[in-house]
């Protein structure tokens, strides 16, 4: 029993170690090694997502159709996975949708904390099959108003800063019945 | 461990320098559709396991995993990616159906090396950080649309050598392996310039090959030195292309009622990363092909086998693993080479497809390139390239630079 109350002793649960301040690295007191990476791509994008983007410019949203599964995807693309076979027929979606789920996200990019939320979530399409739609912002409504299953309407840049991009749509905002 | 492990589909796109038409994900799913069609099977019931090999850097995504099951069929089935060149994927997938777990798997390799606009800053990042990367130096490239922007501010980044002249891409390395090689076994750089020869012309009777070329010994030598034995055509230029395997156990496909071409036997192997304790010898293609001679029962290799695809990146490279895996002495086969042993009408043909340096360096997939070339000799549908009554064909792959890794694959016909 003594000898347990010894080792317990002599290995203390928390050892303050040396920090370590920017300045030590700027003054090179500590040994490092540095290399920035330039690894660039650019990935073609092929025709489902091309013609999505192409829309997005146009402020429209299309899907495309699995007639084997009779699923309207969107995102699209040009092939199904759940049947494998390919997808065929475009169609054009509504700009409204509900949120499938969000959060409130209080840290930004650089985990800085921000006083007010980054509203977030996932939006089903509406014209798409259920759990069909992608993920965005959500603005013009108080983080308490954010709710599952709400209605939302897509929020567009001008046409004239559109560039073919997920970010052509500003970000969703509540949708009442009647208003376009 | 009786099982016996058959490949049943094939599949590949066309292989070409670019394919801005196509997304990465869409050259996978033509691929392993057509492997799968090749096969009789339906991946969403009858294959019991996927296997996908890529690297992360080539591709741009973090964890690429969890980008590949959509296009091959794998959604919420057994999907995994091996971080290797696409041969290592027929290794995993024999051993995968050996244990009897699984009956059929597929296994994908592809290569979008155009969707890369920096492929020298990127091969130079697998370089070691600490010793071998400040030698080498940031690689010069031209200025294309979106590189950074520096500025007094923001200086370039350079470790080590500050001075321009002084940078090196990260090709020199296979510079440093040629001028060995070339020492070592006698052999002339003409003689290398003459693989470059055969292989393109090989290309042109491959429909899918992207650098088929006539051209001669003094073309290849008056190309630009690039890093000195090597000269611009010793080298594979990139290529984009994805290739598909479906493999079974022999029960399966008997029931399948397919051509039977069984892999009889694989090995792989890697050597140290230290640039100077590491041999240059390719030793890692002679362990490989040691293990899998022994798993096929082969006990010499040069009068068993009957046609061959080995890693041709770079010129020197496919007589150097000739040697190394013994299907020449060593020092022999430059000589194998000039007596026409290694063409297609030769007595032991090797890259009959064209090779990397006719179809393209295609990246991880090309070890999957090489293998489909010698199942469809087996087979027996190469067209004006086939080689009559092959029976038993080898496929090598090395991965690339500045790896000493490579693993080897033994096809025989049932
Ligand atoms: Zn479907």
């Amino acid at each position: 029993m003594t000898e347990k109350k010894e080792q317990k002793e002599s290995y203390p649960k928390y050892a303050p170690g040396t920090h370590v301040h920017d300045k030590d690295i700027y003054e090179r007191k500590i040994t490092y090694t540095w290399w920035e990476p330039e690894v660039q791509y650019s990935w073609s994008l092929g025709p489902a997502m091309s013609r999505f983007l192409q829309e997005l410019k146009a402020g429209k949203i299309i899907g495309i159709k699995c007639n084997r599964c009779r699923r309207v995807i969107v995102p699209p693309r040009m092939f199904c996975e759940y049947c494998y076979g390919p997808t065929s027929d475009w169609v054009y979606l509504k700009d409204t949708g509900t949120v499938e789920t969000f959060s409130l996200s209080y840290l930004d990019a650089d985990a800085r904390r921000i006083e007010e939320p980054i509203l977030i979530g996932v939006i089903s399409i509406d014209g798409a099959s259920p759990k069909h739609g992608f993920m965005h912002y959500f603005g013009e409504m108080k983080p308490e108003e954010l709710k599952i299953g709400m209605k939302v309407k897509a929020v567009w840049k001008p046409e004239n800063e559109r560039e073919g991009s997920i970010t052509d749509i500003k970000y969703f905002k509540p949708f009442r019945g009647g208003e376009e | 461990m009786s099982r016996k492990v058959c490949v049943i589909g094939i599949g590949h796109t066309d292989f070409n320098s670019m394919t801005p038409d196509m997304q990465w994900k869409e050259i996978m799913y033509e691929a392993c559709q057509k492997s799968y069609v090749d096969a009789g099977v339906d991946p969403r019931k009858d294959i019991d396991s996927f296997i996908t090999c890529a690297e992360d850097y080539w591709e741009g995504f973090s964890i690429f995993d969890e980008f590949v099951p959509d296009q091959i069929g794998a959604v919420l089935r057994p999907c995994c990616t091996v971080c290797g060149d696409g041969i290592y994927g027929l290794g995993n997938a024999y051993m995968q159906i050996k244990t009897g777990i699984v009956d059929v798997v597929a296994v994908e390799a592809h290569s979008k090396a155009s969707d890369m606009l920096t492929y020298g800053d990127i091969v130079l990042f697998a370089y070691d950080p600490i010793f071998e990367r400040p030698i080498s130096g940031p690689v010069e490239r031209p200025n294309y649309a979106g590189s950074p922007s520096y500025s007094k501010e923001r200086p370039k980044p350079l470790v080590g050598s500050t001075d321009e002249k002084e940078r090196i891409h990260p090709y020199f390395l296979a510079g440093l392996e040629m001028q060995h090689y070339l020492r070592k076994t006698n052999t002339t750089e003409e003689q290398c310039a003459s693989v470059v020869v055969k292989n393109k012309k090989n290309a042109f009777n491959n429909p899918y090959a992207d650098y088929e070329a006539k051209i001669s010994v003094d073309d290849v030598m008056s190309s630009e030195y690039l890093f000195k034995p090597i000269k611009r055509l010793d080298i594979s230029p990139n290529v984009d292309g994805a290739v598909s395997f479906v493999l079974a156990d022999e029960k399966t496909a008997k029931n399948l009622g397919v051509e039977l071409i069984y892999l009889s036997g694989f090995g792989w192997s890697s050597e140290t990363p230290w640039l100077s304790t590491r041999g240059m010898d390719a030793a890692y293609a002679t362990k490989a092909a040691k293990m899998a001679y022994k798993m096929a029962g082969i006990l010499q290799p040069r009068k068993e086998i009957d046609i061959a695809e080995v890693d041709d990146r770079f010129s020197y490279k496919e007589l150097q693993h000739l040697e190394a895996m013994g299907l020449a002495r060593p020092g022999e086969a430059a000589q194998m080479l000039e007596e026409g042993v290694l063409d297609v009408k030769g007595s032991f043909p090797t890259n009959t497809s064209g090779g990397s340096l006719g179809v393209g360096n295609s990246l991880e997939a090309t070890g999957l390139q090489k293998s489909l070339e010698i199942v469809t000799q087996l087979r027996g549908y190469a067209g004006k390239r086939q080689v009559p009554g092959a029976e038993i064909g080898i496929a090598q792959a090395w991965r690339g630079i500045p790896s000493g890794s490579g693993a080897v694959a033994i096809f025989k016909r049932g």
